[in-house]
């Protein structure tokens, strides 16, 4: 796949401001065209990511962020898909520029957030699976989490303090970073001690909704190279499958999986694909990534992304993690950001905020989060109702 | 002095399960071969043309997939009866059908009782009431001292008499 080059990346601290969302963005774009030293007349397409919280304004970010810029006619797009809502974004804004419909362009996602439980669109609507799940059973977000939680425990041995020492590392990574929501250092006893949530997981290994917003500003290799940026990041690969049937793994929104009664489960399941779509865009492997960020949306589910994006063979993960591996020193550093852990999700905003955080240590600009010598990174994320979400950028 | 009054018992949503002492979910069969939960979303196999989906009971036993519970209580649309105890929810695997269904578990039931593999069967119970009528939602009973090889599926599932 030919490549595209991110020039400039911003965000705007996440945390619970409670003002609109359109500032978190538009904060978050000057940023990013400052990094580019792209000026904003120049830029010919926005592609904005979606928030459902927020309004109108939120449906169409794309114009209402291209307002608050300035409208300077640059072609637009919005984009939806749940938690992958930036990478669809970022696909739209790669395949503008990919055609020559554009040179440049600005990827932005933001959010406010209410505070608790994610719930479905209000009304009475028992033909959505979204609403049933909750009205039918009470199946919340973090029980779906913590369903697999407790499957990794039944066939992989794990326990509840691996899941733990999952929170306590991002923590650890999250105290360096200025963007973080929680910049604050938590150990296994700090998780114990929280009340639990969905058995097994407990509240401070479950992902808080935040407030916040990031950008991208992404051009093609010309365009980068007339800037004198010779060496910039690119995106050698990004994802954004659905399921091939039958998906056989339990996930929200749904009352069920798919049936393997007339067909066999594919060889690669679900979240599976969405990384081996990505290498093999890129030509590479798991072997060739130095550093990841991906979906902490529990601290359990962070280490089913360690098998599913092959940094380590499957029921692996807890031992990956209790040798330090996935530590920012280790062989393969997970969330060095602090991941969900320690920034919480704003919803539109978070899969932009993973190719903020590659990016920075791909360029060696992650201060005290710095992983030596990262060349590689991949991002891992997932939409609900089936969107896969994964980048691959490199140097 | 008390009146004697039957409460009305119907589904909270139709459509779903059958009433009676056996109650089985209704699901779908696709043209294809595999099964669909709720019927109504259908299936998703690439090589089945849309709408063709027929309507079939589903299993009623099956094994726990996973298992957990919402120690809070959950947002509406759930109804909360106070004082509110934690909904337990189980994932449970029907060997005919191949496929995984939610459902919350029996009452008096909580995640310390339970383990990945036993063995349950549907039942209905009661997600809210109002005055007179209980409003029911299906549920997972788990099976205490059953065969637990073999008896899985019962045969229902497919059979369309």
């Amino acid at each position: 796949m030919e490549e595209i080059a991110v020039l400039g990346v911003g965000m705007h601290p996440w945390g619970k401001w409670g003002r609109n969302f359109t500032e978190y963005g538009v904060h978050a774009a000057r940023e990013a065209l400052a990094d580019a030293d792209v000026d904003w007349n120049d830029v010919g397409f926005v592609s904005g990511a979606i928030t459902v919280r927020c309004g109108y304004p939120g449906y169409v970010a794309g114009s209402t962020f291209a307002r608050a810029l300035g409208f300077n006619g640059a072609q637009v797009a919005s984009s939806y898909a749940a938690c992958a809502s930036g990478v669809t974004a970022l696909s739209v804004a790669r395949g503008q520029i990919l055609s020559g419909a554009c040179d440049v362009a600005v990827v932005v996602g933001a959010d406010t957030t209410p505070k608790g439980f994610l719930a479905p669109t209000g009304g009475d609507r028992p033909d959505d699976t979204d609403w049933l799940r909750f009205h039918m059973v009470g199946a919340t977000n973090p029980v779906y989490f913590a369903m697999h939680a407790r499957r990794r425990m039944a066939l992989y041995g794990a326990t509840p303090d691996d899941f733990a020492m999952v929170k306590a590392k991002n923590s650890r990574h999250g105290v360096h970073n200025p963007n973080a929501r929680y910049p604050k250092e938590y150990d296994v006893d700090d998780v114990a001690n929280s009340p639990v949530v969905s058995d097994p997981l407990r509240l401070l290994e479950i992902c808080a909704t935040s407030d916040g917003g990031a950008a991208l500003v992404v051009c093609s290799m010309d365009y980068a190279r007339s800037k004198g940026v010779t060496d910039p990041v690119r995106v050698a690969g990004l994802s954004t499958v659905t399921p091939t049937y039958p998906d056989t793994v339990i996930d929200l929104p749904y009352l069920a999986t798919d049936s393997a009664a007339a067909v066999e489960p594919p060889a690669l399941g679900f979240k599976d694909s969405i990384g081996a779509q990505v290498y093999a865009e890129a030509g590479m492997g798991p072997s060739d990534v130095d550093v990841a960020e991906v979906y902490d949306l529990s601290s359990a589910l962070e280490l089913d992304w360690y098998e599913q994006l092959g940094l380590c063979a499957e029921g692996e993960a807890e031992s990956l993690l209790r040798a330090g591996e996935t530590s920012i020193g280790g062989r393969i550093p997970v969330n060095p950001s602090g991941g969900l852990g320690a920034f919480g999700e704003a919803v539109p905003a978070q899969a932009i905020a993973q190719v903020c955080e590659l990016t920075w240590q791909l360029r060696g600009q992650a201060g005290g989060r710095q992983v030596e010598g990262a060349r590689v990174g991949v991002s891992a994320n997932q939409g609900l109702f089936g969107h896969g979400s994964s980048v691959l950028v490199r140097r | 002095m008390t009146t004697s009054t039957e409460r009305a018992r119907v589904p909270a949503v139709e459509g779903f399960f059958t009433m009676g002492d056996e109650p089985q979910l209704i699901g779908g069969r696709l043209e294809t071969g595999g099964y669909c939960f709720p019927l109504h979303l259908g299936g998703s196999d690439p090589r089945c043309p849309a709408g063709a989906v027929e309507e079939v009971l589903l299993s009623r036993r099956g094994r726990i997939w996973s298992f957990t519970n919402s120690a809070y209580p959950p947002p509406p649309p759930f109804i909360i009866t106070e004082p509110y105890v934690p909904v337990v929810v189980a994932a449970v695997e029907l060997e005919v059908e191949r496929m995984v269904i939610l459902g919350q578990v029996t009452p008096g039931w909580t995640v310390d009782d339970l383990e990945v593999g036993m063995e349950v069967e549907l039942d209905l119970g009661v997600l809210y009431a109002d005055d007179d009528t209980d409003h029911l939602t299906w549920q997972w009973r788990p099976l205490l001292g059953a065969d637990v090889v073999g008896v899985v599926g019962g045969g229902a599932a497919g059979e369309e008499d």
